[in-house]
């Protein structure tokens, strides 16, 4: 912490929060809010004066509200900076300035204001931490209404030597040091019901720390830990699950099915003993809940800053799970620590390093390489509708719908995968290296003769066309008779080369990509499932059946998937007569206006 | 291959195409199944296409050396590969016309292994009628492919870090000592974050701060 704040090369804008993030890998623009301490940070030499004589109190955050504060505070002895400041909802104003008068060294003004600053940025690291579970909606362990079941967190600030008690373990009812103490594992974790379905990753070993911490403190006391299962998966974890059980903390399998108070304000913890069938009861003088982790709040507000993908969870989604486990989809842009999932301070620390690794990765040549496969607007074509705008995942393109001026794509920004190509209605944009005139004439050439024969596919490339190699690394058999023509990704299928496919003689078209929420360009198979449905719903409309116009997801793992479907299409094929072939022909050619 | 010596092949390149189709055997991966002689026959009276011809292993040394004098003395301006999947060795042959002094987009590969000989074992003729629309395709592709241009542009070398805990920390730190500027944002008034508020941290037991 000290070496951070007092590295030439890091700035630091505490009490600071990023509002607003404008421009592209390499070259971002970012817009912070500091707000102000109303004490000159650099000036301060946190001796406190202030607070002493500041006449208002409120409850300590560090300290989970276990202690209190004053409105001038630091936050905690070892702060960096170290610097006193104001909460100046809670000051008294102007009318006080007692912590003014008592200020030797005249740091403090109320004449300060928040300030706006401007960062120019190649690369963004989010970092933004979690937030432990809020213990109050789940009410049966009676966090709201006993008052000696406290949180991990709250017990973790009172056994610290800096904490409210100064390490001295009490319950909160008499100031009594407890006797006997329980532990409730899971608590907002693993429960399809209340919290979280995931494992918050660290609350096992977190109880399992504080049990050799306690029993250090105090060799006799009487440790219970209730449990699903102990997590201890981790380098010298179960040395320590071991040791623990060795100093006589008893685990328990089985959550407390209800908590209730006694009169001397110990707790009553009724679980099943799953050997026994049978209820057992459990006197403690405290209970604790062990936290689950929770998405830090602000982070949807962040992701739609950045333009970033969460998994259901609510934490960032990386751009792979298992080989850019730092890195976002939005090049330039990394994850560290908890605001990918939960996870430990070893993993925190282990990928802050890796994500600064990719960072330096990106930047250190001083320049960044555009990828080649981007999009292009032929400007006299342009309409300024705004629809390619709206459609591309990366927000590469900028159309000024009311000035009417034509769409401007950032290169450096852009991913390639062409669904706005597609989306135009206008033919105003190409897609190099996967043109319109470029993926027609692999159309045209492959159903140029026996037509009736073949069955097309459109794969993207990062999934259902890695599907495909995959089937055959696997030596997987399907009919000879599947033609695939590779696109970057489903979005860049584009209406025409459907109704083309149709019009010359094709009996079945599949368009196959990744499973949605796996797109390899965030989303953009979201306008492949919505142009194939608008397709298909025109084909119904002209007489033609629909079911000759497939969509499939097939990742690059399912080899078998994808021999499986295309034995799939071989039957729908098998179904698909020469005279409808013929007559959709007729029928799409017939039409006043050409189907695009 | 720098900038300017991709935009002088780019002005080099005349209205008719010039492509060279080759079709790899690789070994026996796809000569067992597919007939690469049948399908070089047909693939040199498809439009546009100068050479085309059977090749042991395209990505060999020797086979790109092979691909890179046609290249030369025939002046192809684009090319066909007939081999394994693009996901594979499309890097390799795109480098290969770069050393040839061809723009590496004006490559188009036919996927003759992974989804073809490979899937069709049993098949062997129509795998081969397969190979041949697969080459026909790359072929009509490759008439209309253009030669691309990766652009460079400038970066500014300094990372916004955005949270103060032990993550963001790490994270400022090793930017730092790399040095690179960094911007540390974070919303408390101090950094340090959950795990400034624990007391001891496993698997160590030490104190956090």
């Amino acid at each position: 912490m000290a070496d951070a704040g007092r590295h030439p090369k890091i700035t630091l804008h505490t009490m600071s929060e990023v509002a607003q993030v404008s421009g592209y890998v390499g070259n971002f623009k970012a817009r912070i809010i500091k707000k102000t301490r109303y004490v000159v940070e650099n000036e301060c030499t946190a001796c406190g004066d202030c607070a002493t004589v500041c006449p208002v109190v409120f409850p300590d955050e560090f300290n989970v509200g276990l202690s209190s504060r004053k409105a001038i505070y630091i936050p905690f002895p070892q702060a960096v900076p170290s610097s006193y400041a104001i909460n100046i909802n809670e000051c008294m104003g102007r009318g006080c300035s007692k912590c003014i008068d008592a200020c030797e060294k005249k740091c403090i003004s109320f004449h300060m204001s928040d300030e706006e600053l401007v960062e120019n940025i190649g690369s963004i690291i989010v970092a933004t931490g979690l937030m432990p579970y809020d213990p109050r909606a789940m009410d049966e362990y009676g966090y709201t209404r006993f008052d000696n079941v406290l949180t991990s967190l709250e017990l973790e600030r009172m056994v610290n030597a800096g904490g409210p008690t100064q390490g001295k373990l009490i319950r909160p009812t008499d100031r009594n040091e407890p006797k006997t103490i329980g532990f409730i594992q899971c608590v907002g974790s693993r429960s399809a019901r209340q919290g979280s379905e995931y494992c918050s990753n660290i609350c096992c070993m977190n109880t399992i720390k504080s049990s050799l911490i306690l029993k250090e403190h105090t060799p006799d006391i009487q440790i219970k830990v209730f449990y699903i299962d102990i997590r201890a998966f981790g380098k010298g974890f179960e040395d320590l699950y071991n040791r623990s059980r060795k100093l006589g903390v008893q685990y328990l399998k089985g959550l407390p099915g209800s908590i209730e108070e006694l009169p001397d304000k110990s707790l009553r913890v009724a679980t099943e003993n799953f050997a026994t069938g049978t209820v057992q009861y459990h006197d403690l003088d405290l209970l604790v809940l062990a936290l689950g982790v929770k998405p830090a709040p602000g982070t949807q507000k962040l992701q739609e800053m950045l333009g970033l993908q969460l998994t259901p969870d609510g934490f960032f989604l990386e751009a792979h799970p298992k080989l850019l486990p730092v890195d976002a989809a939005t090049r330039g842009i990394f994850y560290a620590g908890c605001a990918e999932g939960p996870k430990d301070i070893k993993e925190s620390v282990t990928q802050g390093s890796a994500a600064a690794a990719r960072a330096i990765r990106l930047m250190h040549k001083g320049r960044i390489t555009s990828e080649a496969i981007t999009s292009e607007i032929i400007t006299e074509k342009c309409r300024s509708c705004g629809k390619c705008a709206q459609v591309c995942p990366y927000n590469a393109i900028t159309v000024d719908v009311k000035a009417k001026t034509p769409a401007i794509v950032n290169t450096a920004a852009c991913a390639g995968c062409g669904t706005c190509a597609a989306e135009c209605a206008f033919d105003a944009i190409i897609m190099n290296h996967f043109t319109d005139d470029q993926i027609q004439q692999q159309v045209n050439s492959v159903l140029s003769d026996q037509a009736e024969s073949k069955l097309l596919v459109f794969a993207c490339n990062w999934c259902s066309y890695a599907g495909a190699d995959f089937a055959g690394v696997s030596r997987l058999q399907y009919p000879a008779n599947i033609r695939i023509i590779r696109t970057m990704c489903s979005g860049r299928v584009d209406s025409k080369f459907i109704w083309r496919a149709f019009e010359n003689g094709a009996p079945i078209v599949l368009v196959s990509g990744c499973h949605i929420g796996d797109c390899h360009y965030i989303d953009a198979n979201h306008w492949t499932v919505k142009r194939v449905e608008k397709i298909r719903k025109k084909m119904t409309k002209l007489g033609i059946d629909p079911e000759r116009l497939q969509l499939e997801w097939i990742s690059a793992a399912e080899a078998t998937r994808f021999a499986q479907i295309m034995n799939k299409m071989e039957l729908l094929r098998q179904k698909v007569t020469g005279k409808e072939i013929s007559d959709t022909i007729q029928i799409i050619k017939n039409q006043p206006k050409k189907l695009t | 291959m720098d900038i300017q010596k991709i935009n002088e092949t780019v002005s080099d390149l005349g209205s008719d195409v010039r492509i060279g189709v080759y079709i790899c055997r690789c070994g026996m991966n796809i000569a067992k199944i597919v007939d690469c002689q049948q399908v070089a026959l047909e693939a040199k009276n498809l439009k546009g296409v100068l050479i085309a011809k059977e090749i042991t292993y395209a990505c060999s040394e020797p086979g790109q050396a092979e691909i890179k004098n046609d290249i030369n003395d025939l002046k192809l301006d684009r090319i066909v590969i007939a081999s394994c999947s693009p996901r594979l060795h499309e890097p390799t042959f795109r480098q290969m016309l770069q050393k040839a002094g061809l723009n590496p987009y004006l490559l188009e590969m036919a996927n003759l292994r992974e989804q073809c000989s490979w899937v069709h074992l049993d098949h062997p003729k129509a795998a081969t009628a397969k190979a041949i629309d697969l080459v026909k395709m790359a072929v009509a592709r490759a008439e209309l492919l253009s030669p691309l241009i990766e652009t460079t542009t400038s970066l500014i070398k300094r990372t916004l870090v955005i949270g103060g805990g032990i993550a963001g920390i790490q994270t400022a730190l090793d930017l730092a000592d790399n040095d690179y500027e960094v911007v540390l944002v974070e919303k408390q008034p101090s950094i340090g974050g959950i795990m400034a508020q624990l007391d001891k941290t496993f698997p160590t037991m030490d104190c956090s701060i």
